[in-house]
C-alpha cells in the first residue's frame, strides 16, 4: 500500500514537472531550465515504476536501455539541417513503443482471459494510432532524408482508398470489442494500420513537410494517451495530452501559413498544388554582381534579411551572419523575418541561424515585421521563393493565392540571391524577380554572400 | 476497472490537453523546433508501459515486445534531451558590443 503511494506520488510530481517544462518553454532564457524540469520529470517516472512490485527481473530492461542510449547519444548529435529527419525518427519511435505494448498487452490479457470491451477497444485505438504513426514517420523521414522520392506520388481514388482502409480498421476494432477473443482481427488491424501509415505520406511533397511532421507529433502524443488508457496510468494520459495538443497546435499554424484548411490536412490529401502554371512571356530580371548588392547594402539604413531552406541548403548560414555583423557594424538596423513556413519543420529556420550565432531578437515573425517592410530600405531575400511571392495576394489564379506572404515587395529595393532564374519548390513563377526596384545576384548562395561580405569590408576600409 | 475510473481517466485527458494547449499557445515561436524535439521526450514516458511489460516477464513475446518498446523510448528520451538542450543552448541574446 505504502509502495503504491509512493509509485502514484513519484507520477504526480513527474506530470508537474512535465507541465512546467512546456511553461518555461515561453522564453529563450527559461527555456533550459525547462528541458532540465523535463529530464527530472523522466527520472522519476521511471524510479516511481521500477518500484513495481510486479517486476520480476531488470535484465532485459537495463540491456534494453543501454541500447537505447547507443543509438541515442548520436541521434542527438546530427546536424542542425538534419532536425527534421530525427523528429520524423523519434516520432516512429514513439508510435512503435505504443503499438509493441498494445500487442504484448492484448495477447497477455488474451491469454489469461482478461479482456473486457473497454480494455480491447483502448488497445485497438492504441495499436492503430501507433502503427500508423510508425510507417507514416519513417516514410516522411526517408522522403527529409531523399531517400525515398521526395516527390508527391498520387493517383486516381488515393482518398476513398486510403478512407476505406482506416474505416474497416474502425470496423475492425468496434467489432472487437464485442468479441475479444477474434485475436485474427487484432493483427488485421495492425497490418492495416501499418499500410494506411505509408499511403498517408506517399501523396505529401516536400513543401508541405513542416505540417505532417507536426500532425504526426499529434499522431505519437495521442498514441501514448491511448496507452494511458490500456495501463490505467495518468502519468502516460497527462505527458501524451500535452505532446498530442502540441502537435495539434504547431498543425494549425503550419497549415494557416500555408493557407490550407485543416481537414484538408487530416485526410493527408494535399501536396497536389504542382500543377504548375508553367511558361509565362519571357521576361527579364535585371541582374548584378555581389559588389552592387554590397553598395546597396552600405549605403541602406534599415536592411531585412529573409532567408529561405535554400540558404540553409547552401549552408550559407555563417555568410549571412557576417553580412549581419559588418552592417550592424555600420549603425545600419538589421533584422531577419522569418516565415512560420521557412525550413523544414516549425521553426527550423530560427534554430539555423541560432547555430550561426545571430541573436534571437533580431529574428522577426512575419506578423511583425510585415508592419515595418514599407519603411524599409533593402529587403535581401537568400534562398527564399513562394514566401516572398506577390502574387499570394494579387493573383486569385496562382496556387499559393491567400497564402501570407513576407512583403518584401513593399521595401524601397530588393536584393534577391537565387541560384538561377528557374521557378521554386511550388513551380511557381515570382513577380518581385522582374519588378523595376529588384536587383537579382545569381549564383551559389554561399559563394554570393561571400563576395558581398568582401565588398562591404573593403568598402568600409576606404571610409 | 470500476466505470468510475474510466471516467477519471477521461477527466485527467481533458484538462490536461487543456493545460496542453494553454501552455503550448506560449511557448515563443523561436523555440517551436526544440518545443517538438522537448514534447518528443516528454511522450517518451511510454518507458513506464514498456518496463512494466519487458519486467514482469510473463511470455516471450511480451518480454521481446516489451524490451523493444523500452530500447525505442530510451532512445526518444535521451536524443530528445540532449538535442533540446544542444538547440537551446545556441539561442543567445544580441551580444555586447565589443
Amino acid at each position: 500500500m505504502m509502495r503504491t503511494h509512493f509509485i502514484q506520488a513519484s507520477y504526480l510530481a513527474a506530470a508537474t514537472l512535465f507541465i512546467l517544462s512546456l511553461r518555461w518553454m515561453s522564453d529563450p532564457k527559461t527555456a533550459r531550465r525547462g528541458v532540465a524540469a523535463g529530464v527530472g520529470g523522466m527520472a522519476l517516472a521511471i524510479a516511481g515504476t521500477l518500484l513495481h512490485p510486479e517486476i520480476i527481473s531488470f535484465t532485459w530492461i537495463v540491456v534494453a536501455a543501454v541500447i537505447g542510449t547507443i543509438i541515442g547519444v548520436p541521434l542527438s548529435r546530427v546536424p542542425l539541417t538534419a532536425v527534421p529527419q530525427r523528429t520524423a525518427l523519434s516520432h516512429a519511435f514513439g508510435g512503435m513503443a505504443a503499438g509493441l505494448v498494445g500487442t504484448a498487452k492484448y495477447f497477455l490479457w488474451l491469454q489469461e482471459g482478461q479482456l473486457t470491451a473497454f480494455r480491447t477497444g483502448a488497445i485497438a485505438l492504441e495499436v492503430i494510432l501507433g502503427y500508423l504513426t510508425l510507417t507514416g514517420s519513417l516514410m516522411a523521414a526517408g522522403k527529409l532524408q531523399e531517400i525515398v522520392p521526395t516527390r508527391p506520388i498520387t493517383y486516381r481514388g488515393q482518398n476513398v482508398v486510403n478512407l476505406s482502409l482506416l474505416a474497416v480498421a474502425a470496423a475492425a476494432a468496434i467489432y472487437l470489442t464485442y468479441a475479444p477473443q477474434t485475436w485474427q482481427l487484432m493483427i488485421l488491424i495492425i497490418v492495416l494500420a501499418l499500410a494506411f501509415g505509408v499511403l498517408l505520406i506517399v501523396p505529401i511533397g516536400g513543401a508541405d513537410m513542416p505540417t505532417v511532421i507536426s500532425l504526426l507529433n499529434a499522431y505519437a502524443g495521442l498514441s501514448a494517451v491511448a496507452m494511458g488508457f490500456v495501463l490505467e496510468n495518468k502519468v502516460l494520459i497527462v505527458a501524451g495530452a500535452l505532446d498530442g495538443s502540441s502537435g495539434l497546435i504547431l498543425s494549425i499554424i503550419m497549415c494557416r501559413a500555408m493557407n490550407r484548411s485543416f481537414t484538408n490536412v487530416l485526410f493527408g490529401a494535399f501536396g497536389q498544388v504542382q500543377t504548375a502554371s508553367g511558361a509565362g512571356e519571357a521576361r527579364v530580371a535585371k541582374s548584378g554582381t555581389p559588389r552592387d548588392a554590397a553598395d546597396l547594402l552600405g549605403n541602406a539604413g534599415s536592411v531585412v534579411i529573409v532567408p529561405g531552406y535554400g540558404m540553409a541548403v547552401a549552408q550559407a548560414q555563417h555568410r549571412v551572419r557576417e553580412i549581419y555583423d559588418q552592417l550592424t557594424r555600420r549603425g545600419v538596423d538589421v533584422k531577419f523575418a522569418i516565415h512560420p513556413v521557412a525550413g523544414r519543420m516549425p521553426g527550423h529556420m530560427n534554430v539555423l541561424l541560432a547555430e550561426a550565432e545571430v541573436p534571437y531578437d533580431a529574428l522577426i515573425e512575419m506578423d511583425d515585421i510585415n508592419h515595418d517592410l514599407p519603411q524599409t530600405d533593402v529587403v535581401l531575400v537568400i534562398g527564399a521563393n513562394d514566401v516572398v511571392n506577390p502574387a499570394a495576394r494579387s493573383d486569385p489564379k496562382s496556387p499559393i493565392y491567400g497564402m501570407p506572404i513576407i512583403d518584401a515587395d513593399k521595401a524601397r529595393f530588393v536584393i534577391a540571391n537565387k541560384r538561377t532564374m528557374s521557378p521554386g519548390f511550388a513551380g511557381i513563377d515570382n513577380d518581385l524577380y522582374y519588378a523595376d526596384n529588384t536587383l537579382m545576384v545569381f549564383g551559389d548562395a554561399k559563394s554570393v554572400l561571400g563576395d558581398i561580405v568582401k565588398g562591404l569590408s573593403a568598402e568600409a576600409a576606404v571610409h | 476497472m470500476s466505470a468510475l475510473d474510466l471516467w477519471s481517466m477521461a477527466f485527467v485527458f481533458l484538462l490536461a490537453t487543456f493545460v496542453g494547449l494553454q501552455v503550448i499557445q506560449n511557448v515563443s515561436r523561436l523555440l517551436h523546433t526544440p518545443l517538438m524535439s522537448l514534447t518528443n521526450a516528454i511522450s517518451a514516458i511510454a518507458v513506464v508501459g514498456s518496463i512494466l511489460i519487458a519486467g514482469e516477464e510473463h511470455t516471450m513475446m511480451s518480454t521481446i515486445l516489451g524490451s523493444v518498446a523500452v530500447a525505442a523510448s530510451v532512445t526518444n528520451i535521451v536524443s530528445g534531451f540532449l538535442i533540446t538542450d544542444r538547440m537551446l543552448k545556441m539561442f543567445r541574446d544580441r551580444r555586447p558590443k565589443a
